[in-house]
C-alpha cells in the first residue's frame, strides 16, 4: 500500500500543479522581499537621524511586527482591514502587503545595525574630506554597510520564504493548498497520499531555503574575518 | 462602529482557556527543544563520530523548513504509515523539532565564542576537563548564548500561532471561530492582539534587559 501513495503526485497533472502552487509561494515571497528591501533601506536610513519622533515611530513599528506573530497580522489584514474599509482584497495581495510590511521592519533594523556598526572615524574622515551628506553615504557608508547587511538580508529572505507557508491559512492557493487538494482528490485511490505529498512539500521548502542559508553563513564568515 | 463590550466579556473565558493551551504547548516545546539543543551542541562540541553528521543534518532540516509543513506532515502524513498521534503531541513534537535546531545553534555559537586563550589558560593552570567546562567554558558560553536562547523562546511562543491549523483550540482558532460565528471581527481581532501583547511584551522587555546585563559578563570587551 505504501508505495502506491507516492503515485498520487504523478497522477494526471498533479506534479505540474504542485509546482504551480510553489510558484505562487515563491512569487509572494519574491515580491515581498523586493518591496521590503526598498522600504527597509528608507526606514534604516531614517533611523540614523537624531529626531526623536521619527525614532519613536520607527521603534514602535518594528516592535509591533516583532511581538505580534505574522499569522496574526495576516488575520488582521484579511479579516479586519477588509471589513473596516469594506473592500475585497485577495488573500494573495493581503499576504504580499503583510510580508512587505513585516520584512520592511526587519530590514530597517538590519540597515540601521549595519550603518551604526561602521566605525565613527569613517564618517569623520569623510566629513574632513569635505564630502556632502549624499557623497558621504554614497561613497563611504553604503558600500561598507552593504557587506554587513547582506548575510542578514539573505537570512531574512529565507525566513520570509518559510513564513509564506502560512498564506494557506488565509485561503491562498499555494503549494500546501494544492497538496491538500491532491490528497483530497486521491483519498480513495491512494490512501497514503498525504504522507508523500507533505514529505514532498517539506523537501521542496528545504531545497529552496538550504542554499540561501548556506550562502548567508558563508558570507558572514568571509566578511567578518 | 461601536465596540460590543458584552461580547468581549462573554468571550473572555474562551480566550483564557486558549491562552493556557498555548502556554502549555509552548512550555513543553521550549523545554524539550532546550534539551535537544544541549544534546546536539554537546555532540558537536565533542565531535562524536557518526552522530555529528546526523546532528548537522537535523539542524539544517529543522531550520530550513516551515513549522506549518512540519506539523502537517506529523498530523496528516504520519498516520498513513500507522503512526497516529494526538494534535497536542504533534504540536509539541513539531515545536521541539523546530526549536531544537535553533537552540543548538544558539548553544554552539556560545561555545565557539569562548576564546582559545581562555581554554589554554585554563589548561595551563592544570584545570581538569570537568573544571575547565564548569568554570571557564560554560559561564562564558552561557552568557553569550543567553540572548539568542531568549529570542528563540519568544520565537517558539510566536510560532504556536500556527498550531491552530491542526485543530488545536489556541487563540488563533478561537478568534477565527468567533469571527465566523458572530461576525464580531474587530472585537475578536483586538482580543487576539491583546492576548499576544500580554504574552510577549513582558518577555521581550525582559529579554532586552537581559541582553544589557549579559554584556557586562563578556570578557575583554
Amino acid at each position: 500500500m505504501q508505495n502506491l501513495g507516492i503515485r498520487a503526485m504523478f497522477e494526471g497533472k498533479n506534479f505540474q500543479r504542485l509546482f504551480q502552487g510553489l510558484f505562487v509561494t515563491v512569487e509572494i515571497a519574491f515580491i515581498s522581499i523586493i518591496i521590503a528591501s526598498i522600504l527597509g533601506i528608507i526606514i534604516g536610513l531614517s533611523r540614523t537621524t537624531k529626531l526623536k519622533p521619527i525614532l519613536i515611530i520607527n521603534r514602535l513599528y518594528l516592535e509591533m511586527f516583532r511581538i505580534i506573530p505574522t499569522l496574526v497580522w495576516l488575520f488582521i489584514f484579511y479579516f479586519g482591514v477588509t471589513t473596516a474599509l469594506n473592500v475585497d482584497i485577495s488573500g494573495k495581495l493581503i499576504s504580499i502587503i503583510v510580508f512587505s510590511l513585516w520584512g520592511a521592519a526587519e530590514m530597517g533594523d538590519i540597515v540601521r545595525g549595519a550603518l551604526q556598526s561602521l566605525p565613527r572615524h569613517q564618517i569623520e574622515s569623510g566629513k574632513a574630506l569635505g564630502l556632502s551628506y549624499f557623497e558621504l553615504y554614497m561613497y563611504v557608508l553604503v558600500p561598507q554597510a552593504i557587506r554587513r547587511m547582506l548575510p542578514g538580508t539573505i537570512n531574512l529572505a529565507t525566513r520570509m520564504i518559510k513564513t509564506t507557508s502560512l498564506v494557506v491559512l488565509i485561503g491562498v492557493i499555494d503549494v500546501v493548498k494544492v497538496g491538500q487538494q491532491i490528497i483530497e482528490s486521491s483519498r480513495f485511490k491512494f490512501p497514503t497520499a498525504s504522507f508523500w505529498v507533505y514529505a514532498f512539500i517539506f523537501v521542496l521548502y528545504f531545497i529552496i531555503c538550504y542554499p540561501l542559508s548556506v550562502l548567508s553563513k558563508r558570507l558572514e564568515t568571509k566578511w567578518n574575518a | 462602529m461601536s465596540i460590543d463590550w458584552d461580547f468581549i466579556i462573554n468571550s473572555l473565558p474562551l480566550y483564557e482557556k486558549a491562552i493556557w493551551i498555548t502556554l502549555k504547548l509552548a512550555f513543553g516545546g521550549i523545554l524539550i527543544s532546550l534539551i535537544i539543543g544541549l544534546l546536539c551542541s554537546a555532540i558537536l562540541y565533542f565531535k562524536i563520530k557518526g552522530l555529528d553528521i546526523i546532528v548537522k543534518a537535523y539542524i539544517e532540516l529543522s531550520r530550513n523548513t516551515p513549522l506549518l509543513v512540519q506539523i502537517f506532515f506529523l498530523y496528516f502524513g504520519l498516520p498513513k504509515l500507522g503512526l497516529s498521534m494526538s494534535a497536542n503531541a504533534c504540536a509539541i513534537i513539531g515545536l521541539s523539532f523546530l526549536g531544537g535546531g535553533y537552540m543548538s545553534e544558539a548553544f554552539r555559537s556560545g561555545i565557539e565564542a569562548v576564546r582559545k586563550s581562555q581554554i589554554e589558560s585554563g589548561l595551563s593552570i592544570a584545570l581538569s576537563k570537568v573544571q575547565l567546562a564548569r568554570y571557564v567554558i560554560i559561564p562564558q558560553a552561557f552568557s553569550v548564548s543567553l540572548p539568542s536562547l531568549g529570542a528563540n523562546c519568544i520565537f517558539l511562543l510566536k510560532e504556536t500561532s500556527v498550531l491552530g491549523a491542526i485543530s488545536i483550540l489556541d487563540v488563533m482558532n478561537v478568534t477565527k471561530d468567533l469571527i465566523g460565528m458572530y461576525y464580531k471581527t474587530f472585537e475578536s481581532l483586538a482580543m487576539l492582539v491583546v492576548v499576544y501583547l500580554i504574552l510577549l511584551l513582558p518577555l521581550s522587555i525582559l529579554l532586552s534587559w537581559l541582553e544589557r546585563k549579559v554584556r557586562y559578563a563578556e570578557f575583554g570587551n
